[in-house]
């Protein structure tokens, strides 16, 4: 085996060191009854071989579709240097950075990293990383609770619905009551929320934008919510903080999101990152790794894992979280890839992506039997309301080579003709225009 | 070891003093040495109410945490704000300046669930065997 | 090194970005607009790539060091692997495709690799059926725990306990307590093991689930694991196996057959996908039958025709764990592994994770305390008390290690075994690179009683010494800040 380097000789020159006859002798505490009943795996391949096995199953997906489709992952330009660097092997076959001294490579990283995302929120202070956009607003509402000592927490039906099936998921043994306000295609409804604040209220989810692409100034919520004794929870798309309105500074109080945006690949859903970035008096109920600055004996500068004593190692059943391995490559890359764009790169970025998302509503409004929905502004994503089942015209999108955008009666009842349609940087005029002129066709049939 | 004559102490190794109506409470020395550099102490509100035995804070050196337990029922009246900036108090002077906080005590008989002074000596030269 | 904050000149830019093709110039309406743009760096595309290689540079990796880092399986990450999780059919394709048009018929490769790698976990380790959506192994772990109360929930009753041993890992009774547990923890006996008795009388119609790791923390395997699971079950508890040890007994045992009821893997330390810095992982989780109806939606199944498709058919199931189907392209990785090693190539891979182990262990002991002394599997816990009466502790050696280019085997932990060191060479390591190591260690052993100050002043090779950690818990810095 070729990533195994033991000559026979070798083998059996480590039998003696260690004395004993044969390997089989290293094994036996497990008797012969607990050996395994069956173990039908079939005989390895060549490198090239599995290569080629491996290419030919990735011919089986639809990648080469023009892609329309968002609904909170979207398909943004990734730089080569993002790859090149973190393609470094002395990156990614590190460990973890426990062991600081010979690992401040990576402690810096991270450290930019979380000023990174603390700029791009307006937050105080933010974690390592945590696994995504769903695990990182899960952990965000148990801190809430954590932090109140209350138990109700109020969720805007705009926040993502597969996030919000995971918060019960995982609170689903907790005793934690949700209210849920209505869906509305625009803004979060108003009286509705503030109908279910009470003082026994812990937080309330937010999303901007939300599920629909609609943008929104949380401002007013924020306050009412503040004035009842709970927390505010707002999760954001990232590369939308290049022109809109920042939770800092609404006065959010946790900050969660989806990093994939940030220089990550779509890849069938993951690796991607979920982020973290809190108010600083919250740090210590955090969950997490956090990267700090220290100094050594001769004052040199160097970075550390620190409040250790949160984490599951240490505290093991009273730990702020479970949470051990994060997604530390991720944030890597996102720090490189907001590196790369600095400020004027990334506001460039969000204009662009607001721009051609207008533009396309414009094109759309060309088509007699489509309403687009027009109840708030939009980032880069928008609902269009369809003369037609949405599943069926995206089936017929396909033929014609297009992933032309999320049929939201697959999350929402009743809105089975409503179409999610997100349009990034990466879309020319010409592809907006030659999909409006596609669908429009569809439509005619 | 180091401990103060006249103070009580639980099994968790808080101290005790008794001061009229009230009690002063903090960790003792055996505490603060098994935890090593003390950089953290969430302290407890002024007026919430403490139940013997039970936790009402907690502490944090580099590797460790611990909860701190009430050696005694009561209301809290006085807090050691000056922990919050200065935890290295709790090693460096654990019994004086290290103070956390000061409750009025609720059931003087709770008291008898308390070791004195020697037998917390005997106590913890045990549990170093 | 410089911050790369402190690096920004006013008005550079590091990657060019299309102009906008589009007519429209249209503007958000200014209260939903950004006051005040991020203080992110202004830098080129060389200072960004000079900043990033020269900070890879102050780390140490697989790729350049030996890294016997007990219970995180550093083994070398092929290279292959990573070529395939980089193709484009792969990397590109959205998550939400097989919402569209037939169920998954936009997305057969990805779906394909997912459903074979279960087949294939499944089969490795005695289970009937396997999760790839669990982001790492704590996330496995957390999973699997919300697997045993849906099953108790199911059966009408809620029960209160998980039980795990002292050696645990910290994730175990974490994991517990987030899904609403209160945790039991059982001491080590005397040969390594969780204390048999003990566990008896802590067992009782209240306990859901037990929660071991086999081999445990200490790499010994338990002799009697089976007789612990029949207990277990006796008392309505199920058997969760903590997969972190696993490469010590890939084809050499299956905690299905072990009696386990419930397994995580960490495909990122048996099936060599790199740790990447401390993530991303993957942790899926496996089955017995009885309780494939709890696993987490969608699952992936295989149609009559040979498609594959997203199956949300389960109502008994824990819902939604995950935003997707898990971190695919690690899963991508260890699918390509397994793959290649086929077989007799992953029997291989325990056999020489335990010999390489055994080796370090009988030759190590000459100098150091071994508390639980006998044939190990993949991994051995030696003690630094003998050198520690000099002074010397666990973390002073471990420096020692770094300035011998050898990153440092986890200390203090497992936490029953004082100034610890636990030690796990892995398969991929030749016997060179191990007598080295042994030299070194011999080498700190000795230098223990002669020169202990080399040890007390390591590491003195890496750009910083050893760094104030109370300083950085106190003096909270976790951010540049524009001055």
């Amino acid at each position: 085996m070729s990533f195994i380097p033991h000559s026979q000789n070798e083998v059996s020159q480590m039998l003696k060191a260690i004395g004993v006859k044969s390997v089989d002798d290293l094994f036996s505490d497990i008797k012969k009854e607990l050996r395994p009943k069956s173990f039908d795996i079939p005989e390895g391949k060549s490198e090239f071989e599995v290569i080629e096995y491996l290419k030919k199953i990735s011919y089986k997906n639809a990648t080469g579709l023009i892609n329309f489709v968002g609904a909170g992952f979207y398909d943004h330009y990734i730089p080569a240097a993002v790859d090149a660097l973190s393609g470094r092997s002395e990156f990614y076959t590190a460990y973890t950075p426990y062991q600081a001294e010979c690992s401040q490579g990576w402690l810096q990283a991270i450290y930019e990293y979380q000023t990174a995302i603390c700029e791009l929120t307006d937050m105080d202070v933010a974690n390592a990383s945590l696994y995504d956009g769903g695990t990182a607003l899960y952990e965000a509402c148990m801190m809430a609770i954590r932090i109140t000592g209350r138990k109700k927490i109020v969720t805007d039906s705009g926040v993502n619905m597969t996030y919000r099936s995971m918060l019960y998921t995982y609170t689903s043994n907790l005793n934690i009551e949700f209210v849920e306000t209505p869906v509305t295609h625009g803004q979060s409804d108003r009286d509705a929320i503030y109908k279910c604040l009470d003082d026994r209220t812990a937080a309330v989810i937010l999303q901007n934008p939300n599920f629909f692409g609609a943008v929104d100034d949380h401002f007013d919520i924020v306050k009412k919510a503040h004035e009842k004794g709970a927390l505010v929870i707002q999760s954001v798309y990232p590369v939308s903080l290049g022109i809109l309105k920042t939770p800092g500074a609404i006065g959010c109080d946790i900050v969660t999101g989806e990093g994939q945006s940030l220089g990550l690949p779509l890849s069938f859903g993951g690796p991607y990152l979920g982020f973290m970035a809190v108010k600083k008096e919250y740090v210590r109920k955090m969950p997490g790794r956090i990267a700090g600055e220290s100094a050594d004996k001769e004052g040199r500068t160097g970075y550390v894992l620190t409040l250790q004593a949160r984490e599951q190692h240490i505290r093991r059943q009273n730990a702020t979280s479970n949470i051990c391995s994060n997604e530390a490559l991720c944030a890597l890359r996102a720090v490189i890839y907001l590196s790369l764009l600095g400020p004027g790169g990334l506001k460039k970025l969000a204009q662009v992506n607001f721009e051609k998302a207008e533009f396309a509503k414009k094109v759309f409004d060309d088509i007699p039997s489509v309403e687009v929905k027009r109840s708030s502004p939009t980032f880069n994503e928008f609902t269009v309301l369809l003369p037609r089942n949405a599943d069926e015209v995206v089936n017929r999108m396909v033929a014609k080579g297009y992933a032309c955008g999320f049929p939201l009666g697959r999350f929402y009842k009743g809105m089975d003709n409503y179409l999610l349609v997100a349009v990034t940087e990466k879309r020319t005029k010409e592809e907006i225009v030659k999909f409006k002129e596609s669908l429009e066709a569809v439509l005619c049939d | 070891m180091d401990i103060a004559e006249g103070l009580l102490y639980t099994k968790e190794h808080e101290w005790v003093k008794i001061e009229g109506s009230c009690a002063r409470i903090g960790i003792t020395s055996y505490a603060q040495e098994l935890l090593g550099d003390i950089t953290f102490i969430e302290l407890p509100k002024i007026s919430s109410e403490l139940e013997q035995f039970k936790p009402f804070s907690s502490v944090e050196s580099v590797k460790a945490a611990s909860d701190i337990y009430a050696p005694l029922s009561g209301k809290v009246v006085e807090i050691n704000n000056l922990l919050e900036s200065q935890p290295e108090l709790l090693n460096k002077s654990c019994y004086f300046k290290g103070w956390i906080a000061v409750i009025e005590v609720k059931n003087e008989q709770e008291k008898s669930a308390l070791m004195d002074a020697e037998s917390y000596k005997n106590y913890t030269k045990e549990l170093k065997h | 090194m410089r911050l790369i904050f402190d690096k920004s000149v006013e008005g550079r830019k590091g990657l060019k970005i299309s102009d906008s093709d589009v007519s429209v110039q249209a503007n958000l309406p200014k209260k939903y607009q950004r006051d005040n743009p991020p203080n992110l760096p202004q830098v080129s595309e060389l200072d960004v790539v000079r900043h990033y290689s020269n900070l890879s540079a102050m780390n140490f990796s697989v790729d350049a060091n030996f890294y016997p880092l007990g219970s995180c399986t550093m083994k070398y990450n092929p290279k292959f692997t990573e070529m395939i999780a980089n193709m484009a059919g792969f990397t590109d394709l959205h998550p939400l495709l097989p919402q569209l048009l037939g169920g998954g018929m936009l997305a057969q490769g990805s779906l394909e690799v997912i459903y074979k790698t279960e087949r294939l976990l499944s089969e490795i380790t005695g289970m009937s059926s396997f999760t790839t959506h669990p982001l790492a192994g704590a996330h496995g772990e957390l999973t699997g725990v919300m697997i045993i109360a849906a099953y108790h929930k199911h059966a009408g009753n809620r029960r209160k306990y998980i039980i795990v041993p002292d050696s645990s890992h910290g994730t175990n009774p974490a994991s517990a307590a987030i899904a609403g547990y209160e945790v039991i923890v059982v001491s080590t006996g005397k040969d390594g093991c969780m204390d048999i008795d003990e566990f008896k009388n802590r067992l009782n119609d209240q306990v859901a689930g037990v929660m071991l790791t086999c081999p445990n923390t200490l790499g010994i395997f338990n002799p009697r694991i089976k007789e612990i699971a029949d207990l277990a079950h006796r008392s309505g508890a199920l058997m969760y196996y903590d997969g972190a040890n696993l490469n010590a007994i890939i084809g050499k045992a299956r905690p299905g057959d072990l009696g386990f009821d419930i397994v995580h893997l960490n495909l990122h330390k048996s099936f060599a996908a790199p740790h990447g810095g401390g993530g991303p992982g993957s942790g899926p989780v496996g089955v017995k039958e009885g309780l494939v109806k709890f696993l987490p939606i969608p699952r992936i199944a295989k149609r009559n025709d040979g498609t594959f498709a997203l199956d949300y058919n389960y109502p008994d199931s824990i819902g939604y764990i995950a935003s997707f189907y898990g971190n695919f392209s690690v899963i991508l990785k260890a699918y390509a592994y397994m793959v290649y090693l086929g077989k007799s190539g992953l029997i291989d891979v325990s056999e020489k994770a335990v010999l390489n182990a055994n080796y370090l262990r009988s030759s190590l002991k000459k100098y150091f305390d071994i508390p639980y002394d006998r044939i190990c599997m993949h991994e051995f816990v030696i003690s630094v008390s003998k050198q520690k009466q000099k002074g010397i502790s666990a973390l002073d050696i471990a420096k020692y290690l770094i300035d011998n280019k050898i990153h440092p085997p986890t200390v203090y932990f497992p936490l029953i075994v004082k100034e610890a060191m636990m030690i796990e060479p892995a398969e991929t390591e030749s016997k060179e690179t191990l007598d080295d190591f042994i030299r070194v260690m011999k080498d700190a052993a000795e230098l223990s009683s002669k020169s202990p100050e080399i040890l007390r002043c390591a590491p003195v090779s890496t750009p910083v010494g050893r760094l104030d950690e109370v300083k950085a818990a106190k003096d909270l810095n976790l951010r540049w800040h524009k001055r």
